[in-house]
């Protein structure tokens, strides 16, 4: 195996089980926000909303689009909200 | 990666939603060489990213019931023709009555329905139970079926056309705004955007809840508007408490699960307000959790982790516009679609590449011009909200 072939094995995004190689892929065809990668590959959607991922993707974004990390759209973060179970939003005062 | 800018095409569709892929892609298929789609966003960062995407054929029109199953079929074969999931899931929309005359009228629908070839029926609640194992609808007093309806995943859906579409040499330009339409003696020549301005002689009003603003800078005015509506998702339980969407109309729900465990619930606002803002309200979070837990009282327990809102292209008789202007020639529109633009997105993109490259669709839907409202003729299709 190449350098480069390991590389691409590598799991990116441990939630949801996505390597360096697929996420290059999808790069390369153009997709190269980090809000397409999260809606086609559910980067950034697992349990961790990211944290273990978000800054290699941005980080890989960068490189192959030869810009400065910083030029990268970090994407629409909604803060991690505490669920909620539905029965006690459900009775709430001024019930039905 | 500098991009290389096209100062002129065949065609400029404006927005990247469902409706400006679809477009994009059929219009590429039938042998269109120069297509530009540009959205002033990422493509699905409109209503399409924001929906429920559900898809049904129980309709009430002869046309609706047409354009759903031709639709259906497409989406059934998408992943096929596209190359890519699109995260079909056929578990059948369950319409759940509560009002006599609610009953009388889906009833009615599903006649013509069957007459049409969709093959939807009246079922008891023993059956409807069945259907939805969890379900709890003492207060119904019918339902309807149709085992075909589902929904799908709207990103992967209008990814799959976005890539379909690049493959076959159309060029997508995200973060670029259109900003002005040029018209001249009464044809459309032309787009101004934020980063150039691109000339054709056919442009594609695409762009969802501003699809009106866009029609209005080539002098069109359009009778649409925009509203907000909530959606909700819980974190992932057991596939198969709620395998069919539930929905209804009186009871103003709809009710899904995703093959990944999330139910995806949502209703009108209340007085369909105009409204283009995509706020949250607690409003919304207590009314939706409380019709969830009436419906699904074993789901009391699952919490909720998101909530979010998108807009609907309402119409005064809430259904699309598709077509060409009468006033501007080479200006085409397909908006307006009233909370049903996912589901009609496969086969109205179709018809309308058809109606441009040949002048006419295999499905007639010259019904859908704007220019119906002038002449008053609004389509009443009875199984809207
Ligand atoms: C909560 C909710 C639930 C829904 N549920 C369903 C459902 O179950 N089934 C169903 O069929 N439909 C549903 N809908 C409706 C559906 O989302 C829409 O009808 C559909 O997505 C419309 O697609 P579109 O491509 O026309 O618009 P959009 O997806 O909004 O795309 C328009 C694009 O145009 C771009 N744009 C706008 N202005 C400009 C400009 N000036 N320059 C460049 N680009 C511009 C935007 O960035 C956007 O990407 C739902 C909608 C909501 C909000
Ligand atoms: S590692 Fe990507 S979402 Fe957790």
């Amino acid at each position: 195996m190449t350098e480069e072939e390991k590389e691409r094995n590598v799991i990116v995004c441990r939630c949801e089980e996505i390597t360096m190689g697929e996420i290059r892929d999808w790069i390369a065809r153009g997709y190269d926000t980090f809000d397409e990668l999260k809606h086609i590959l559910r980067v950034g959607m697992g349990p961790c909303q990211g944290r273990g991922c978000r800054e290699i993707i941005l980080r890989e974004i960068a490189k192959m689009k030869n810009v400065p990390v910083s030029q990268v759209d970090p994407g629409t973060f909604r803060p991690p909200s505490k669920p909620v179970k539905l029965e006690l939003l459900a009775k709430k005062e001024g019930g039905e | 990666m500098a991009e290389e800018w096209k100062r002129s095409a065949d065609v400029v569709i404006i927005g990247a939603g469902i409706q400006g892929c679809s477009i994009a892609y059929n219009l590429a298929k039938l042998g269109v060489k120069d297509v530009v789609v540009i959205d002033k966003q990422i493509p699905t960062a409109g209503s399409t990213g924001r929906c429920a995407a559900g898809i049904r054929a129980q309709w009430g029109t002869k046309m609706n019931c047409q354009l759903g199953l031709a639709s259906l079929e497409i989406l059934e074969n998408l992943h096929e023709e596209l190359g890519m999931d699109i995260g079909l899931h056929q578990g059948g929309y369950l319409m759940v009555a509560y009002k006599e005359s609610e009953f009388e009228q889906l009833k009615k629908n599903v006649a013509l329905q069957n007459s049409l070839g969709i093959t939807s029926r009246v079922v008891s609640k023993e059956e409807a139970y069945e259907i939805c194992p969890t379900l709890s609808a003492e207060d119904a007093v019918g339902f309807t079926y149709h085992h075909r309806d589902g929904h799908a995943d709207p990103f992967l859906t209008t990814i799959a056309y976005h890539k379909a579409a690049s493959e076959k040499g159309v060029r997508f330009y995200k973060f670029t705004e259109c900003t002005s339409i040029k018209v001249k003696g009464g044809e459309v020549k032309g787009v101004v955007t934020t980063r150039g301005e691109i000339d054709a002689p056919i442009i594609v009003d695409a762009a969802g809840p501003y699809s009106q603003h866009i029609a209005a800078m080539a002098g069109i005015n359009l009778p649409l508007y925009s509203e907000r509506h909530e959606i909700l998702v819980t974190e992932p339980v057991e596939f198969g408490v709620c395998p069919c969407m539930l929905m209804s109309f009186s009871g103003n729900y709809y009710i899904q699960q995703r093959p990944i465990g999330s139910i995806i619930a949502g209703c009108s606002p209340e007085g369909h307000p105009e409204d283009y803002s995509l706020g949250n309200t607690w409003n919304f979070l207590e009314h939706m959790s409380r019709v969830i837990v009436r419906l699904l009282p074993k789901l009391g327990g699952v919490r909720v982790v998101r909530q979010w809102s998108g807009m609907y292209n309402m119409s005064p008789d809430k259904q699309p516009v598709i077509g060409e202007s009468k006033e501007v020639k080479g200006f085409y529109i397909s908006a307006g679609f009233s909370g049903h633009g996912f589901m009609f997105g496969p086969i109205s993109g179709k018809l309308l590449a058809e109606l441009i490259v040949t002048g006419t669709s295999s499905i007639p839907i010259d019904v859908l011009n704007y220019d119906r409202f002038e002449r008053g003729e609004l389509i009443e299709e009875p199984a809207v909200v």
